[in-house]
């Protein structure tokens, strides 16, 4: 699978302070890419210089093969975080203007309109003023805008905020449906919830910095803890907790059974296998939770911007 | 790709559009004509109340000059003492006494006489007094003297100087007159305009931060473009009033004196005009000012006129555009109004006082190549005769400053989405002005 977009060695001051520090990002095309980080890392600046609204000081970002210049404009669809439409013009002529400065002709963009305002049931809007609509209202509209266009490259910020969860769900059904159908989606936001569930690669930025980045499951296999969730039902839960103890290195679980069962994390050593594990544990009592602890890319985000 | 009849139709659209917009378009007129019909309606009302004056002449050598007017009836008085007089005016309610002492040898002083009256007289009236008792006692103090007062009259000479350039082109005083108002009304006509709009196009270019759709558009044009686009259809907006402004605005008043039978064409000034016009001498005037009129280079000035005055107004268009884009919201923008108004009001005063004093001089004509002032001076200075390749040049310096600062202007705006707050230093400006 072949990089759709390549930022390669990108800086960027903003007169004394660095936004950007030598970072290096691939993604790869039909993906989808989350873009992660804490409150100012450089996200937003990082997406502006792909949408060409800023120039690097150095570095290089080719698009498809190419070095960025202003005919990609039609081919990327931005979301941006700061977002908002004309407020005293209606939805339809809005849509229409918009997609037609992406380089979309008058008739063609109506056709596609009219299919996308029927698919997210925002059909009867078209004569409505922006003003007359709510703010999750707003954001289905910039969404049908951001998408209409066909781009190879979709970026979203933040694009699930201002909806609630229905709509944030058809929005997610949405996205992933996109990247079936070719186009390949950079998505920047602080749900990592979201971020478990869509992306297929992302990066991390700290303070200027890209700290890490990889497919999803590699990252994952990275940090991966070797730990287990185990409940067991057993006469006396304090004997063999004190007997696991001695054996491995135990903490308390978090998660919850329906009975009053004996709940602890076991972390194994490399030599010693899950089934091992398992094995010893049936011996013990009726083993009713066994689980692989995988650390969630919350965990690995908080861990890392700490250690970094 | 080029975005820009695009935008031009959704910035004009949007203007003509909104409410506000329509409601003045329409209301403007109505207000303006509504008021110069009360007006109207006001001086009549005052013309037919007639005055009545009483004259107390004592020496009776002035009171036949006291004619009845349609507005004012003199009503002479014989033989009476001023304590009489007085009561007897006081009784029948009248605007007032004059009371003319008895004269020793037609030599008198302002104290002989008096203007008794319950309200203070106006200024005009007063004058028109004066002068009829001043004409008539000149005249008999003049006899008096034994001068033939006809020899007088018959030896005056009226001097009128005719001009006449080298090259065989006549003028006249009238002529400068004449260029003086053409060049005044065009450098006047232009800043209503410039005030009017501009405002409108500051607006305009901060729309996209107040709605913060800016990241969106500006990912999809260049900010050229955007604050082009934005200049011109305004613009086209603004005509597009002014034209409804000129048709709706005549129509109204072939309504109104139709219908009202107010004839807002008869202010006193314009009845006094057509009083005037059938005076000979006056007639020699007007066929001066017709004459003036035709020494004009017309076909020069108007070309001209279009020109600059959409050159003057895009350039002071494009500094409200640069304005709009460095801030972030209306209320920021006061302050940067004196500093554009300035050099359209000094405009104006060197074209009074300059350019009617010498209009090809060094004054006037550097401020006729500079872009701030060249709308208005060399408006002023055209009718004096400049020649082609002056125009063209100063022509050309105003347009390549106008794409100058619209240029500057969408640097502003682009380095002004980025900055978040933070005041950008001037390295980072230059910067930025380079990309």
């Amino acid at each position: 699978m072949s990089n759709l977009l390549e930022v390669n060695g990108v800086s960027k001051k903003f007169g004394d302070f660095r936004a950007l520090n030598e970072v290096s990002v691939s993604v790869p095309e039909g993906s989808i890419f989350g873009l992660l980080g804490p409150n100012g890392a450089g996200k937003t600046t990082l997406i502006r210089i792909v949408n060409q609204i800023t120039m690097p000081d150095s570095g290089t970002v080719h698009l498809d093969g190419e070095l960025l210049n202003p005919s990609h404009i039609s081919a990327i669809g931005y979301l941006p975080e700061e977002r908002g439409l004309y407020k005293s013009m209606k939805v339809g002529e809005q849509a229409l203007y918009l997609a037609q400065l992406k380089g979309l002709s008058k008739a063609e963009a109506k056709k596609r309109l009219k299919y996308w305002f029927d698919r997210l049931e925002i059909g009867d809007w078209w004569n409505k003023k922006i003003e007359e609509l709510s703010k999750g209202m707003a954001q289905k509209v910039q969404f049908v805008v951001t998408v209409l266009h066909d781009p190879k490259l979709l970026i979203f910020d933040e694009p699930f905020s201002g909806f609630d969860p229905i709509n944030a769900n058809l929005i997610k059904d949405e996205i992933l449906r996109l990247r079936d159908n070719g186009a390949t989606v950079i998505f920047s936001t602080h749900r990592m919830e979201s971020v478990e569930e869509l992306c297929d690669e992302i990066a991390l930025i700290n303070k200027s910095n890209k700290i890490l980045d990889g497919k999803l499951v590699d990252i994952k296999r990275q940090y991966k803890i070797n730990t287990f969730e185990v409940g067991i039902r057993t006469s006396d839960n304090n004997q063999l907790r004190q007997e696991l103890e001695s054996k491995f290195e135990v903490s308390n679980a978090k998660f919850k059974t329906l009975d009053d069962e004996l709940k602890v994390n076991i972390k194994l050593d490399e030599a010693i296998k899950p089934n091992d594990l398992l094995n010893y544990l049936t011996s013990k009592g009726e083993v009713s939770h066994f689980v692989e602890l995988i650390p969630s890319v919350n965990d690995i985000f908080i861990q890392t911007v700490k250690n970094n | 790709m080029n975005h820009l009849p695009l935008i031009i139709k959704r910035e004009y659209l949007t203007k003509v559009r909104n409410k506000s917009f329509i409601i003045m378009t329409f209301l403007s007129p109505i207000i303006f004509m509504a008021l110069i019909a009360f007006v109207a309606y006001l001086t009549q009302l005052n013309n037919d109340k007639v005055r009545v004056i009483s004259v107390l002449d004592e020496s009776e050598l002035v009171y036949d000059v006291f004619k009845k007017t349609e507005q004012t009836t003199y009503n002479i008085l014989h033989g009476l003492s001023l304590e009489e007089a007085q009561a007897l005016v006081l009784e029948t309610e009248g605007t007032g006494l004059l009371h003319i002492h008895e004269l020793k040898d037609h030599t008198i002083d302002s104290q002989h006489i008096t203007f008794y009256s319950e309200e203070s007289p106006s200024i005009s009236l007063i004058s028109d007094i004066e002068n009829k008792v001043e004409k008539r006692l000149t005249r008999l103090n003049l006899q008096a003297n034994g001068v033939d007062v006809e020899m007088i009259n018959n030896s005056k000479v009226n001097i009128n100087i005719e001009q006449e350039s080298f090259d065989g082109e006549k003028t006249s005083k009238m002529d400068r007159l004449i260029k003086l108002i053409f060049g005044g009304a065009a450098g006047y006509l232009l800043f209503m305009f410039i005030i009017i709009y501009g405002n409108m196009i500051m607006r305009s270019v901060i729309e996209e931060k107040t709605n913060r759709i800016i990241e969106v558009i500006i990912s999809s044009v260049k900010p050229m473009q955007l604050m082009l686009g934005k200049i011109i259809g305004t613009s086209l907006a603004g005509i597009t009033q002014v034209v409804i402004w000129l048709i709706f605005g005549s129509v109204l008043m072939t309504v109104a004196t139709i219908v009202l039978g107010v004839d807002m064409a008869a202010t006193p000034q314009q009845q006094a005009m057509q009083q005037a016009m059938e005076n000979p001498e006056v007639n020699m005037q007007v066929q001066n000012i017709a004459n003036a009129f035709y020494h004009l280079p017309l076909t020069n000035l108007v070309i001209a006129f279009i020109l600059f005055f959409i050159g003057g107004y895009l350039f002071y268009s494009s500094l409200y555009a640069a304005i709009g884009a460095a801030v972030d919201n209306e209320t920021d923008t006061q302050q940067f109004m004196m500093p554009i108004i300035m050099p359209l009001i000094l405009a104006v005063y060197i074209g009074f006082f300059t350019v009617i004093e010498d209009p090809h001089g060094t004054v006037s004509t550097v401020f006729s190549f500079i872009p701030l002032t060249s709308p208005v001076v060399m408006l002023m200075r055209i009718p004096f005769g400049v020649p082609i390749w002056q125009q063209v040049l100063s022509l050309l310096i105003l347009v390549a400053t106008f794409i100058g600062t619209v240029w500057f202007a969408s640097k502003i705006y682009r380095v002004g989405i980025l900055m978040y707050g933070k005041k950008p230093s001037y390295r980072e400006l230059m910067k930025w002005i380079k990309y």
